[in-house]
């Protein structure tokens, strides 16, 4: 069972070992409304945490989105290009943006468990 | 909503039409051309067409039709009132058009001899002495072709500036009220952009800008009056603080509409702005542009206008298109912007407004556009909720806490509008309040056609206050077409006809 | 005043509904010292007649292409407009328009600018083309910046065919953007080493087709070289009325094309506004400046039009917008659209092969004359040599004395190349009589041989 964590930037990060699938959360889909487009990175890029890595675009709207974590990209989701709106109805699960392999594992022990960003979300309303 | 289907899909005067490419045929003409004379391909270097074109061909009377049937599905200032907010749509004087025809102005080439195109030349001095008196600034670059592409001329004359004072200041300060062309802007100069709240006030938080300011800043962009139709009224101290910390000061003039006849620029210590003919002086938008943004230089900042610029010697007036010749003249000009010199047809629309106008008749307009929005502000606060108290400029702001609980949004109350036969307002810009509705009824329409608007105003805000949020919902419906699928544009994007 | 429409009754009344006693109040917040409360010290204004008689007198100071043997291009041509064109111009529901933000009331202009986008993206040959921009140049400048983002990459090569204003205005806009500019040295005989100077680090090379100086070259071999370095091409058009006889850049492998739309609809107008057009591929769409419309469907599921994409705006994407650019030439686009409509593509194909023969015609007449022409190809527009020693702008200012607008002076652009000096590029279209050729290659060769 991988481990899951967030940002008060509304990114998700499940950790398997040192592979991190990254996406965006629910409460964070649903305030960007009907996705219409998710520009995603190349595989082999090298990120810095909170490097700007995709961009998710409602129709009036265009959110960065920003690495949770260091790492190098090993995998990006295709079919996101094709469905952009799997991120409207699966933004935790099937509509994962990219995979990569962490450089500093120890990066993912400031982010916030699912306790913390469901009070943070909270707060924000 | 139920419907009555006719057999042709036309609805009496609302008349449907078929793309183009659906009405026209091969072996049509709507110009009769003579045949061309016989001639070898073989100087067309190898790069002869091997294909035909493929685009299809209408008749005159049949594109007569087409373009008048797609006119008849657009509202237009002609067509009714038109309050768009910071776009400043009024009328469109004719006189205007029919001066542009003038053969002397309309067919002219860039490249004449400048001996043979010095009415020309008048007019883009004449234009460019008008707009010197009117802001009270010694220069003006003229070759803008749009607002945006003044606010980054007057950034990359400001760059020039500092840069031959050896400073490299990296940073341009913009209120978060701005329009999205402000930062876009800065960003084509290489510039960081850092955004600048507003107080509860509407406007430039003093105390945020004091933080701000530093050494790396080269300069603040700021709109006056600004997007919330309200004159920054600490605009002197602001001028004050921005060229104390050795920055500059530019200035949106997308609003000038509000101050013009009345406020010269320089004496609030503003180094550029930008004029939007299309809005203060009156040429038409044509759908989305074209539109000119001559943008006004202090001394400071002229030499480093961009080329072309006319100068007047003793034979006459011509251009100066060279750096090395501008250079002998004493200007150092950051590079060109434009193809030629300028959106020459635009200026003499402009120049024609202006001279009918006057001073004394821009001293009027810009009292009939503040006291429109004014009346406006006044007659609606009732019923709407007003952003911020009056007096406003050419503009007034609403927010939709009026609409809270009643199922209405922004969105469904302007699609209401649209049914009433008045053109929506701006809708969430700017975005300092909550869905905002921003209402620019210029100084060009009439108090009957103001009272008729807020009557209608009134009535849809008792509407939406009763819950018939429904009928909001299902607006507009008596259109060319309702509510589109944006969503599906942009998912699916058919940019073309195949 | 006759734009306003307020009595003073009406001011009135109006001032005591909003609860001030006069107009001043309502500016009380501009600083009273910036205030002027009378008019300012400017001229009055003035009834139609008076305007109508000054500007008239001042457009009578010039003079008229169509007054005088005309034979001007380089990157403006004077084409016939037919009439049905600036009539339908003329209609308010267009003219007086906004930016179609509000779909449902602006069908037309929608419609229209989808239309347009597909007539440009056929005659470039490309697959998707925008509304437009506000010139060639500017268009051009966008191609450049565009091309960085795709490649991720910061050299731009300008080659010597390229209008001279097209290169200084991509010099411009890209300054600050940390791309490094190449430009090449002007090119009249099109004998450059363009592909020399293509490498691993190249967003896009950047060609005019026709060139500057008129010739044409198969940019095919161009877009191989620079698709094996990942370098883009970028194809600018100075007069699009010559696809209809020469293949489009699309079919040759042009990655963007760029062009000034003004031949087709749109007068000389001393230049300005023109139109910027700008096509590319599908993939690239999302990096592409400017508006764009698109298909959908409404509520009723009745086809209909939007503007679409717009995240890749200033409005919405700001600082990160793929362009500052707000405003198109909607107007413009729509005279480019009905011209277009009315020849169709046959009418085009007719156009252009009028252009190319009345060049040829020109070309006859001035080699009988002895004069050299340069550009071993072209559709309407060459460049001539007037002997050595020769300065070609002193002999266009006697023609221009003489009534005769005969072409324009390379020393005009570059006026720091003295071989140019004696250089003249002409253009020929089908506005051109014979007599008009006559009268040009006449007094040309007399100035010359002066």
């Amino acid at each position: 069972m991988s481990e899951v964590r967030f940002t008060s930037d509304h990114e998700w990060i499940a950790i398997d070992g040192d592979i991190g699938t990254i996406g965006i959360t629910d409460y964070a889909q649903s305030q960007l409304g009907d996705i219409v487009y998710v520009e995603l990175p190349d595989s082999g890029r090298a990120l810095e945490k909170g490097e700007e890595v995709a961009v998710v675009e409602s129709v009036k709207a265009a959110s960065e989105v920003y690495s949770p974590v260091s790492g190098t990209v090993t995998e990006a989701n295709a079919a996101l290009a094709d469905q952009p709106a799997l991120v409207n109805v699966s933004a935790e699960e099937g509509a994962w943006f990219y995979r990569l392999r962490l450089s500093d594992p120890a990066e993912t022990a400031s982010l916030m468990d699912r306790a913390a960003y469901d009070a943070f979300v909270k707060g924000l309303d | 909503m139920s419907e009555i289907v006719t057999l042709s899909g036309h609805r009496g005067l609302a008349l449907e039409e078929p793309l183009l490419f659906e009405v026209g045929e091969p072996g049509r003409t709507g110009v009769d051309l003579p045949e061309p004379p016989p001639f070898d391909r073989d100087r067309l270097g190898g790069c002869a067409r091997r294909a035909p074109v493929g685009l299809p061909c209408l008749s005159e009377p049949q594109a007569v039709r087409h373009y008048t049937r797609l006119s008849q599905k657009n509202y237009g200032i002609d067509s009714g009132f038109y309050p768009l907010g910071s776009c400043t749509m009024k009328h469109n004087p004719r006189l205007s058009e029919k001066m542009a025809r003038l053969p002397g102005f309309a067919d002219i080439h860039p490249l004449q001899p400048p001996q043979t195109a010095q009415g020309a030349l008048a007019a883009i001095e004449a234009l460019a002495d008008w707009l010197k008196g009117l802001t009270g600034m010694p220069a003006v670059a003229m070759s803008p072709a749009a607002g945006a592409h003044g606010e980054w001329c007057g950034l990359m004359a400001i760059r020039a500036c500092l840069e031959d004072r050896g400073q490299a200041r990296r940073r341009v300060l913009v209120p978060d009220s701005a329009h999205g062309t402000n930062p876009a802007s800065a960003a084509m100069c290489g510039y960081g952009v850092e955004s600048i709240p507003a107080n509860a006030d509407g406007r430039v938080d003093l105390d945020r800008l004091k933080a701000a300011l530093g050494s790396d800043v080269a300069c603040l962009m700021l709109t006056n009056p600004n997007t919330c139709g309200l004159f920054e009224r600490d605009i002197v101290e602001i001028a004050r603080l921005v060229h104390e910390a050795g920055a500059f000061f530019y200035c949106d003039g997308a609003n000038f509409n509000a101050i013009v006849g009345r406020v010269r620029i320089a004496d609030l210590g503003i180094d550029a702005m930008h004029i939007n003919l299309h809005k203060t002086f009156s040429t038409p938008h044509g759908g989305g542009g074209p539109g000119a943004g001559p943008t006004v230089l202090s001394a400071e900042l002229a030499p480093y206008a961009p080329l072309p610029f006319v100068v007047r010697d003793e034979t006459g007036l011509r251009l100066v298109e060279h750096a090395a010749e501008a250079a002998r003249l004493g200007a150092k000009p950051f590079g060109r912007i434009k193809g030629f010199h300028g959106q020459f047809g635009v200026f003499v629309r402009a120049l024609a407004y202006i001279m009918s106008m006057g001073s004394d008749g821009l001293h009027q307009a810009s009292a009939d556009a503040v006291l429109n929005a004014n009346y406006l502000l006044a007659r609606l606060s009732a019923d709407l909720s007003a952003s911020f108290p009056g007096p406003c400029m050419h503009e007034c702001l609403f927010d939709d806490r009026f609409l809270k609980d009643t199922g209405v949004t922004t969105l469904d109350f302007a699609k209401a509008l649209i049914d009433e036969g008045f053109h929506p307002m701006t809708m969430y810009f700017p975005l300092v309040v909550h869905g905002a509705l921003l209402m620019e009824p210029t100084e060009t329409e009439s108090r009957e056609t103001l009272d008729q608007f807020i009557a209608v105003i009134q009535g849809l805000a008792a509407k939406a206050r009763a819950g018939q949020a429904e009928d909001f919902r299902q607006a507009p419906r008596f259109t060319p077409r309702r509510r589109l699928d944006e969503t599906l544009a942009a998912r699916n994007p058919v940019l073309r006809w195949r | 005043m006759r734009y306003l429409p307020h009595t003073e009754a009406d001011r009135r009344a109006m001032l005591g509904a909003v609860g001030v006693g006069h107009i001043d109040d309502l500016f009380r917040d501009v600083p009273a010292a910036s205030y002027a409360a009378r008019p300012l010290d400017l001229p009055p204004g003035r009834g139609e007649m008076a305007v109508e008689r000054d500007l008239r007198r001042m457009a009578a100071r010039s003079l008229p292409a169509g007054d005088a043997p005309f034979f001007i291009g380089a990157g403006l041509y004077r084409h016939h407009i037919p009439a049905a064109v600036d009539q339908l111009l003329l209609r308010g529901e267009f003219l007086t328009a906004y930016t179609p933000y509000q779909p449902e009331v602006s069908q037309g202009t929608l419609q229209m600018l989808f239309e347009f986008q597909t007539q440009v993206a056929l005659i470039t040959g490309m697959e998707v083309a925008n509304a437009s921009m506000y010139d060639g140049a500017t268009a051009c400048a966008e191609a450049a910046a565009m091309a960085c983002r795709v490649t991720r990459r910061g050299r731009v090569i300008l080659s010597g065919n390229l209008h001279p204003h097209y290169a200084q205005v991509t010099e411009t806009a890209l300054k600050h953007s940390g791309a490094t500019i190449e430009a090449l040295a002007p090119d009249p005989m099109g004998i450059e080493d363009a592909l020399g100077r293509l490498m691993s680090d190249t967003a896009c090379l950047i060609v005019q087709y026709p060139g500057f100086f008129g010739g044409l070259r198969d940019l095919k071999p161009l877009a191989d070289a620079c698709h094996e370095v990942g370098a883009l091409l970028v194809v600018a058009l100075a007069d699009p009325v010559g696809l209809g006889l020469i293949e489009p850049p699309g079919a040759m492998g042009a990655d963007i094309v760029v062009g000034e739309g003004q031949s087709l609809g749109i007068g000389l107008s001393y230049g300005g506004p023109g139109l910027g057009l700008f096509a590319t591929r599908d993939k690239f769409v999302r990096q592409m400046p400017g508006r764009l419309a698109g298909q959908t469907v409404d509520v009723d599921g009745r086809t209909g039009y939007v503007l679409t994409l717009s995240t890749r705006e200033q409005h919405i994407r700001r600082e990160k917008a793929t362009s500052n650019i707000c405003t198109n030439s909607g107007l413009c686009a729509l005279a480019f659209s009905i011209h277009l409509a009315l020849l169709g593509g046959d009418g085009l194909a007719r156009l252009a092969a009028l252009n190319h023969a009345a060049a040829l015609a020109l070309e006859a007449r001035l080699r009988a004359k002895g004069i050299r022409v340069l550009s071993p190809s072209y559709v309407n527009e060459f460049a001539v040599h007037l002997g050595d020693g020769a300065d070609a702008a002193a002999i266009i200012d006697r023609l221009a004395a003489r009534g005769i607008l005969g072409g324009v002076p390379a020393s005009r652009f570059y006026p720091d190349y003295p071989e140019l000096r004696p250089v003249l590029i002409l253009a020929a279209t089908e506005t051109n009589t014979e007599e008009d050729m006559d009268a040009l290659a006449g007094a040309l060769a007399e100035e010359a041989g002066r």
